[in-house]
């Protein structure tokens, strides 16, 4: 078994190559420890960060700008077959401010130990 | 009308404006920044993705975070921030020797002058659209720069349509797909007209790859369809660099977003007398990002366009930094020329001098593995630098020292040329 | 609603029409099939307030071009739109070229061109340094000039309705009945209005519109004109509008300086057989710009911002339509109105009131006829210390919304509340989104301005009127 990745860990894209060598996974191509890791991670349980926005509605009157959106990612890579019903979850968010930076808006989603945190702040 | 006096006034309050500002403020200079929206961050607030920071912070960073950041920095320092102010006009006033001057325009603040030794401008760049690439067809609606509908996406909350087709593999055409899927639409195809994708390898993976949208390499939109509301297009394979139109096949859409490149904004810089380079767009800068007008700086992407934010602050803040040596007097170092040599598209700054570590940003015209940037002095080689690998879409960032440049001190009229083989 | 006068189409025209009519004690409707005014024909048009040399007196439309040239001033001064007399040139390459010199000067003199010369080379080098040097000589009509089309025909509409006219938009003529001594017109979406004259000045579709009402049977056709707009910083922004020497029913693609700054080059010519057929074509850009190249060398593709296309409404005979019919009771038709029609719309006001007069519709002047409308700052046009004040009484004009233009909220708003309330009417009513980065900034906060302005929901604005909606969604 031979498969071709290319790493996204990091803007930089080392060209991946994993194979099984007698049951066990080998990763070449990495320039770093997190290649190897993304490679096996990629083969069995692919990852990925999520970022997206929900909803603030924050007015001009509460600091000076007028805010829609409040911008999120997860704080770590998620399950692929989790994404979907991830963002619906992130989607139904209705926040108010104040909302700072940081602030963990969904905690250990479905027992993952991945949080969705705001990455602006509001109010 | 009101005035304000300041040492430094930057023009445009995003990644660049905002490095420089602090920079310049930290000399313990009046620093003022302008900045037409109602917040500080420019583009960086809608580019919601991760991608950010790995240089500058050492941890991948959204957008907004990276944005945020400086901006807090901002706040606790002494710099002047109008927002909800455009910069309608720069010049040297006759009466002000030294001075320019900028009249500027505000809901907020009225029409108002800000008179300043020194100006760093930091404007960003638009998007090049439909009309630069003359697409053929009707003129319906439901045709945007991906910007735009990443502004209505990320800041605004509104989804233009339902079924796109995005004319351009560059990062934020890339990046639009896996937003626009994220939000719920159905992204039908990338149309590309070089024969490889220009943005990046991560996004090709986590943006086309990731959903099975397909990427056409060497197609263009040869026709737009639709009379009030677009209905689909006409994409024609490029064979041998001439339109294969037998093959040509249609695509139906409601929405078609356009990446097909960035310009540096400079009309502001254009008519207040600043000299232009073509190559770039942006203005010609010497070893201080200094134009021609003197005391006037441009960094970010206002002087070329980037492809890394981090470079654009490191940039910004020798933009900075070189303001304060010219408010103190002290820009000195007589200035020589730096030229393109083979597959180099262009270097900034186009000059060099011998008394600073001087920092040079490029961008390859050819894709390499192993590829070398050489840098020799009238035939001779006096650097080089491996890379792993070149292309067009990333740019290259690199140091003279001071002491690479002893060698040449010698000569009569030093020259360099750098090349990528 | 009954009326005394419906006039069917909103293009230069009709608003020409419009605008002499409500000097009248008259109840005047002004009916338009789109979702604002000048959004047909019109909104292509090249701008050109043409110098009157280019047809003999024998036809209408070269009489009434020559009467409409001379009215742009007074007209000017009462409606504020963009307009210069800047003079327009024809210009000789080929001797043989210079032989239809002489004619197009006879022809000038003969109909009453003020000014009217021939140049030789070093004349025509002299007031226009932008020709190519080869140029051998030339005509120049002084009177010729430049204008905003959409600007001149929302100018008028906005004086006819100030003075009392009607203006009913997304009412497009379906059916025609006699109720009495009237006509009862519907629309295709079950509206209908009352009037005792109509005047059909449908552009493209007079035709279909004159069938409606059993009038006569004529066949427009619609004649395709691609043109591309370039930067106001191209170096080949001419003085003068540049004609060559005419070929044919053409009269050729031209190098055009636009009043706002900006220059076009084009239009081409072609006969379709779609009225609805605007597409723009990769084949013409190229013959275009060799063409217009050869006029005026330093024009280049890289200044083009965009480029588009408009359809004139031509008869076979090539001559304008004006006349009573005689199978349709109380009916005006107002058809085949391609170039010169623009220059010759005031003039066409006059000869249509007039023709109303034959019909003996009373025609009593109005005492307080305004001939003034309200003009709104344009902050690009203004001095600094002129955008001063008007920014200390309403700060919404120091908003600077479009970069490119220079164009604030409050022209904007100004734009929304004079009816303009489409993406593409408040681009033509004050220039947002009309610069080089064709709406990539100021497209999201315009269309929140219209929101705001007219209470429309995010998915009911468009780029202009139906079907046309830029959002689809909310997050």
């Amino acid at each position: 078994m031979e498969k071709d990745y290319i790493c996204i860990a990091c803007p930089i894209g080392c060209r991946l190559k994993l194979t099984a060598d007698g049951g066990k996974l080998v990763v070449s191509g990495n320039k770093c420890k997190r290649g190897e890791v993304y490679a096996i991670e990629e083969y069995s349980e692919p990852k990925r960060v999520v970022t997206a926005t929900c909803s603030i509605g924050m007015d001009k009157a509460v600091s000076g700008f007028k805010l829609e959106r409040m911008p999120v990612k997860t704080t770590k890579p998620i399950l692929k077959d989790q994404i979907d019903s991830l963002l619906k979850d992130i989607y139904a968010l209705k926040l108010k401010p104040p909302v700072k930076r940081g602030d963990v808006l969904l905690k250990d989603y479905n027992g993952t130990g991945i949080d969705v945190v705001a990455t602006r702040s509001a109010g | 009308m009101k005035e304000y006096l300041f040492d430094c006034a930057v023009i445009g309050g995003g990644a660049a404006g905002m490095a420089a500002a602090l920079e310049v403020e930290k000399a313990g200079f009046k620093t003022a920044i302008i900045e037409r929206e109602e917040c500080l961050g420019g583009i960086l607030l809608q580019c919601i993705h991760n991608g950010f920071g790995l240089h500058e912070f050492k941890e991948e960073l959204t957008g907004p975070e990276y944005a945020e950041r400086f901006a807090d920095k901002i706040d606790e320092s002494e710099v002047k921030v109008f927002l909800d102010s455009t910069v309608m006009e720069m010049d040297e006033p006759a009466d002000y020797p030294g001075q320019h001057e900028l009249y500027c325009y505000s809901s907020v603040y009225g029409v108002f002058v800000i008179r300043a030794r020194t100006v760093i401008l930091a404007m960003g760049c638009r998007e090049r659209n439909r009309g630069n690439i003359g697409i053929p067809g009707t003129r319906p609606s439901g045709i945007m720069t991906a910007g735009l509908a990443q502004r209505l996406v990320n800041i605004d909350g509104y989804v233009p349509g339902k079924d796109i087709v995005i004319i351009g593999s560059g990062d934020i055409g890339l990046i639009m797909a896996r937003r626009m899927t994220w939000a719920g639409c159905r992204v039908h195809a990338v149309i590309e007209i070089q024969p490889y994708p220009s943005g990046i390898t991560r996004n090709i993976v986590q943006c086309l790859e990731d959903f099975e949208i397909p990427l056409y390499l060497s197609h263009v939109v040869s026709e737009i369809r639709g009379k009030d509301r677009i209905e689909s297009i006409l994409v024609t394979p490029n064979k041998d660099g001439y339109p294969d139109e037998e093959n040509s096949f249609e695509l139906k859409c409601d929405t078609l977003l356009l990446s097909v490149g960035l310009v540096p904004e400079n009309e502001l810089s254009r008519k207040a007398g600043i000299d232009l380079n073509p190559q770039i767009n942006g203005p010609y800068v010497d070893s201080h990002l200094m134009t021609n007008k003197d005391g006037v700086f441009a960094c970010g992407n206002v002087l070329h366009v980037h492809d890394l934010v981090d470079y654009v602050s490191a940039e910004s803040r020798s933009a900075g930094s070189n303001a304060v040596k010219f408010l103190q007097s002290a820009l000195t170092g007589k200035q020589y020329s730096i030229k393109s040599g083979a597959n180099v598209r262009y270097i900034v700054p186009q000059k060099f001098n011998f008394s600073d570590d001087n920092r040079f940003y490029l961008r390859s015209m050819i894709v390499k593995n192993e590829a070398v940037v050489e840098i020799k002095a009238d035939g001779r080689t006096i650097k080089t630098i491996k890379h792993s690998h070149v292309q067009p879409s990333e740019m290259i960032s690199i140091k003279l020292k001071r002491a690479d440049l002893e060698k040449i001190s010698d000569l009569p009229d030093p020259r360099l040329e750098i090349s990528i083989i | 609603m009954k009326y005394d006068v419906a006039i069917i189409g909103a293009g230069v025209s009709g608003a020409a029409i419009a605008r002499k009519l409500s000097q009248y004690n008259l109840k005047t409707v002004l009916l338009e099939k789109e979702a604002d005014v000048s959004f047909g024909t019109s909104k292509a048009n090249s701008g050109i307030i043409h110098g009157g040399f280019h047809t003999s007196m024998k036809y209408l439309k070269s009489r009434l071009e020559i009467q409409g040239n001379l009215m742009f001033d007074a007209l000017q001064r009462e409606l504020g739109f963009p307009f210069r007399r800047c003079g327009v040139i024809v210009a000789a390459f080929r001797e043989e070229e210079l032989k239809h010199i002489q004619n197009l000067y006879r022809q000038g003199v003969d109909n009453g061109v003020i000014g009217i010369e021939i140049c030789s080379r070093e004349r025509i080098l002299d007031i226009e340094p932008k020709l190519n040097p080869d140029v051998i000589g030339g005509l120049h009509a002084p009177n010729g000039g430049i204008i905003e089309p959409y600007r001149f025909v929302f100018s008028l509409v906005e004086s006819a309705r100030k003075n009392g006219v009607d203006l009913i938009v997304n009412f497009k003529v379906d059916s025609a009945e006699r109720t009495g001594a009237k006509w009862k017109i519907s629309s295709d979406d079950g509206q209908s209005i009352e009037a005792e004259y109509v005047i059909n000045a449908a552009g493209l579709y007079a035709d279909r519109v004159s069938d409606i009402f059993k009038a006569e049977n004529f066949k427009i056709i619609p004649r395709k004109g691609e043109e591309y707009l370039l930067d106001r910083m191209s170096p080949a922004y001419p003085n003068k509008v540049i004609f060559p020497v005419p070929h044919g029913k053409t009269k050729g693609t031209l190098v055009i300086p636009t009043v706002e700054g900006t220059m076009m080059v084009g239009p081409t010519a072609d006969e379709i057989d779609d009225k609805e057929d605007l597409t723009t074509s990769r084949e013409h850009l190229d013959r275009i710009f060799d063409f217009s190249r050869r006029m005026v060398p330093s024009i280049s593709e890289r200044d083009i911002i965009t480029s588009f296309a408009g359809l004139r409404p031509a008869l076979a005979s090539g001559d304008f339509y004006i006349e009573v019919s005689e199978k349709a009771e109380n009916f005006i038709q107002v058809a085949g109105i391609q170039s010169p029609g623009l220059t010759a719309s005031p003039a066409i006001g006059e000869y249509v009131k007039n023709l109303l007069k034959k019909l003996d519709c009373l025609l009593v002047e109005k005492k307080d006829w305004d001939p003034h409308i309200d003009k709104v700052p344009r902050m690009r046009n203004l001095s600094h210390f002129e955008s001063e004040k008007i920014v200390e009484e309403n700060p919404q004009f120091g908003n600077i919304i479009c970069r490119c233009e220079k164009v604030s909220e409050g022209e904007i708003v100004e734009a929304i509340r004079r009816g303009h309330t489409t993406l593409d009417g408040v681009k033509f009513f004050t220039r947002t989104g009309m610069g080089r980065c064709q709406g990539g900034f100021c497209t999201y906060k315009t269309i929140k301005i219209i929101m705001r302005e007219t209470g429309l929901s995010y998915e009911q604005v468009t780029k202009r009127g139906k079907n046309s909606e830029i959002l689809m969604e909310r997050l």
